[in-house]
């Protein structure tokens, strides 16, 4: 990478950290610090506005450059992956997002803490919460660490730290400066800067191939040394049965955990109505299938045009398959079409992490601030309280997530997105879909159907080859493994919906019927919602 | 009640519906029996509360849940069903997918998209189930649920 590249790529994201300041800035001047405005932006976002904020909070860099990028590497295998990431917005759309936004005010413990004792249920849903973003945040940071240094060419151990530390800084200032209203714009922004790159990208690949997605496929097997194999299904997630069994508790986990996650649950409170919630959510399916969609001709027109060695001497696990494929297709290195789309794939991926990361501390300064510390500390009620706290929490969550980023910055955490999704589809999902439509549902169900499926996913993950008793673990020295699988959602997200029907089963308190009617009446119907 | 009548598709947090989405009064949705006013012996929340179980067993709020459900249920079970054999197929027998149909494309490719295609599909099919079986009657019911419970707080909000 010359010189040429980097300082354009600088310049782009110094550009984009002064485009959402500013945003910051503007979208917070003359607001009061009430919670509907810090949690919910006001609430009046449109549902295309809300749509592709969505969007961006959802496709974070590991979808740009990690699916393209193990598309370009091992084939179909990408695109198995992929399909997960899109079906699970159906589980959104039909079963979640209208009635979380009839029920709730704020976080996803509204919804379920309506229906039962408050205080066990928020304490449960929020730690389960915080929980998810902080996996999920540390996994983004280290990217962004790795992300940033490889695409500034330096590898330096600085270069990563001082990374880590601006995108944490970053993050706080949006979150806990602008709240909802700024994230939102940041992820609205984002995802058109991202759509936008990879539309223009997907334009030129199949330019080069004029049109021919068949001869775009077998150029690709062709280079890539497999042959047809790499059109089928097998080079990535074939292997023993224990590889096998793997993907499918990914593939569960990903379908079933983003129904769970709390930074998308808070979006539909964003927006005025059921209806607009579910208006975004199809937006959000149209982006965002559009986008995979993008994904596959970007990462096989890698396999084609870049080739998947010179993929693999550039990064291992393929994530600088996309910027490798910009530089070519704007004319090669040292040309200057090469170094300016290799400039802005750079750009978009820096604003890419920056807006995920932003998205999720707002989610998890919410999840402290309304459920944890409203129940723990019990303070007399005043909202403007609520807000500072809220505000203290994102400072907290970023000083966090800095840290553990700092202290992971040399493991392999790509096992973290899968954890995550794992955990928010066995924590949060059960406890979930079981007070929408469950009558009998108790508080003592919904407090073991949180930890039924949360204390699982992580002491399985501790038991896992991801953490100890292989080469690629995180304690490479150590042999504590007894579980096969590297994501535990094959069997916590079961556990997690039996230990929700067994602590209702056992449970001594009769449910309520008229807080039942009351959740039932206001998920559909939208009465009394907020 | 009359003022209120006037005034509420006004209520911000409504977007108002476009036009042409009621064909479906017609299909017979049962209209919504108001429960005899002068409950209000209670505390507050018992006459809420007693509202929406009031609101519950009403013809026209079953007939919602039932539409709703009638939907979804299957929906779900169909689009999961097919996520989960599209990903076993492809980690199980992968000699399968493998099976080319036309040039380059092969089983396994078509699958992929088709999950791409389906998924759009099933997100237009709930959208317009949602719009024409659904909204309106969900909507009159909150509206009268609303008036109910203010009816029952004694006019407080």
């Amino acid at each position: 990478m010359t010189g040429n590249q980097q300082t354009l790529a600088v310049l782009l994201f110094s550009a984009f950290v002064a485009v959402t300041l500013g945003i910051t800035t503007w979208v917070s001047r003359n607001r009061r610090g009430s919670a509907e405005e810090f949690y919910a932006g006001g609430r009046l976002f449109s549902p295309m506005e809300n749509g592709f904020a969505i969007a961006g909070d959802y496709m974070s860099a590991a979808s740009f450059l990690g699916i393209s990028g193990l598309i370009a590497l091992f084939g179909y295998d990408g695109l198995l992956y992929s399909v997960g990431f899109l079906v699970a917005w159906l589980v959104v759309l039909f079963l979640v997002a209208e009635l979380v936004r009839n029920c709730g005010r704020f976080t996803l413990a509204d919804v379920v803490a309506a229906r039962m004792s408050e205080r066990p249920v928020r304490i449960a849903v929020g730690t389960a919460s915080v929980t998810v973003s902080v996996l999920y945040l540390v996994a983004q940071m280290v990217g962004a660490g790795i992300l940033v240094a490889l695409l500034l060419g330096g590898t330096s151990e600085a270069t990563r730290v001082w990374t880590v530390i601006g995108v944490g800084a970053l993050m706080v200032v949006y979150v806990s400066l602008g709240g909802m209203r700024a994230t939102t714009w940041i992820q609205i922004v984002k995802a058109v800067l991202l759509m936008g790159g990879a539309i223009a990208l997907t334009v030129l690949v199949l330019v080069r191939f004029h049109g021919d997605f068949d001869h775009l496929l077998r150029t690709a097997a062709e280079r890539s040394g497999h042959g047809d194999a790499f059109l089928a299904p097998g080079l990535r997630y074939g292997g023993d049965w224990s590889a096998r069994l793997d993907f499918i508790s990914l593939g569960l986990a990903l379908v079933l955990g983003t129904a769970g996650l709390p930074h998308i649950l808070s979006r539909f409170y964003t927006v005025p109505t059921a209806r607009a919630a579910r208006r975004s959510v199809v937006w959000s399916i149209g982006l965002i299938g559009g986008f995979y969609l993008m994904t596959i001709v970007l990462g096989f027109g890698a396999a084609a045009i870049v080739g998947p060695d010179a993929v693999r001497r550039s990064n291992a696990a393929g994530n600088t398959a996309v910027p490798l494929l910009a530089l070519d297709l704007g004319g090669g290195s040292g040309s200057t079409g090469g170094a300016v789309l290799f400039a802005i794939v750079a750009a978009v991926a820096f604003a890419t992490i920056l807006a995920v990361v932003a998205g999720i501390t707002l989610a998890s300064s919410a999840s402290v601030a309304h459920d944890l510390y409203a129940s723990l500390r019990r303070p007399r009620g005043k909202p403007r309280s609520e807000v500072a706290v809220a505000r203290a929490a994102a400072v907290g969550t970023g000083v966090v997530a800095i840290g553990l980023g700092l202290l992971a910055r040399d493991l392999n955490v790509a096992f973290l997105v899968g954890l995550a999704f794992a955990v928010a589809a066995s924590a949060h999902l059960p406890v979930l879909l079981y007070s929408l439509f469950w009558r009998g549902f108790t508080t003592r169900g919904a407090v073991w159907a949180v930890y039924g499926g949360l204390v699982p996913a992580l002491l399985l993950v501790l038991l896992s080859p991801v953490v100890s008793g292989s080469p690629g673990s995180l304690f490479p020295g150590v042999d504590f493994q007894y579980f096969p699988l590297e994501n535990p959602g094959l069997v916590s997200i079961p556990l997690g919906f039996l230990a929700g029907w067994l602590g209702t089963v056992v449970s001594a308190q009769e449910p309520d019927a008229a807080k039942h009617a009351e959740t039932e009446v206001r998920s559909l119907t939208g009465a009394g919602a907020v | 009640m009359g003022a209120a009548g006037q005034t509420r598709f006004d209520d911000p947090w409504y977007d108002a519906p476009a036009s042409g989405w009621g064909e479906l009064d017609g299909t017979g949705a049962p209209a919504f029996v108001a429960p005899s006013a002068g409950r209000g012996d209670g505390d507050r929340t018992g006459g809420a509360a007693d509202i929406y179980l009031e609101v519950q067993r009403s013809a026209a709020f079953q007939e919602v849940r039932s539409r709703y459900r009638r939907f979804v249920v299957p929906g779900v079970a169909v689009f999961f069903t097919w996520y989960v054999s599209y990903v076993v197929t492809a980690t199980a027998a992968p000699g399968l997918m493998a099976r080319p149909v036309t040039g380059a494309v092969n089983v396994a490719m078509l699958a992929g998209l088709g999950q791409f295609l389906t998924t759009f599909l099933f997100t237009w099919a709930y959208m317009r189930h949602a719009r024409l079986r659904r909204d309106r009657a969900a909507l009159e019911l909150r509206w009268d649920t609303q008036e109910l419970a203010r009816g029952a707080r004694g006019g407080e909000r």
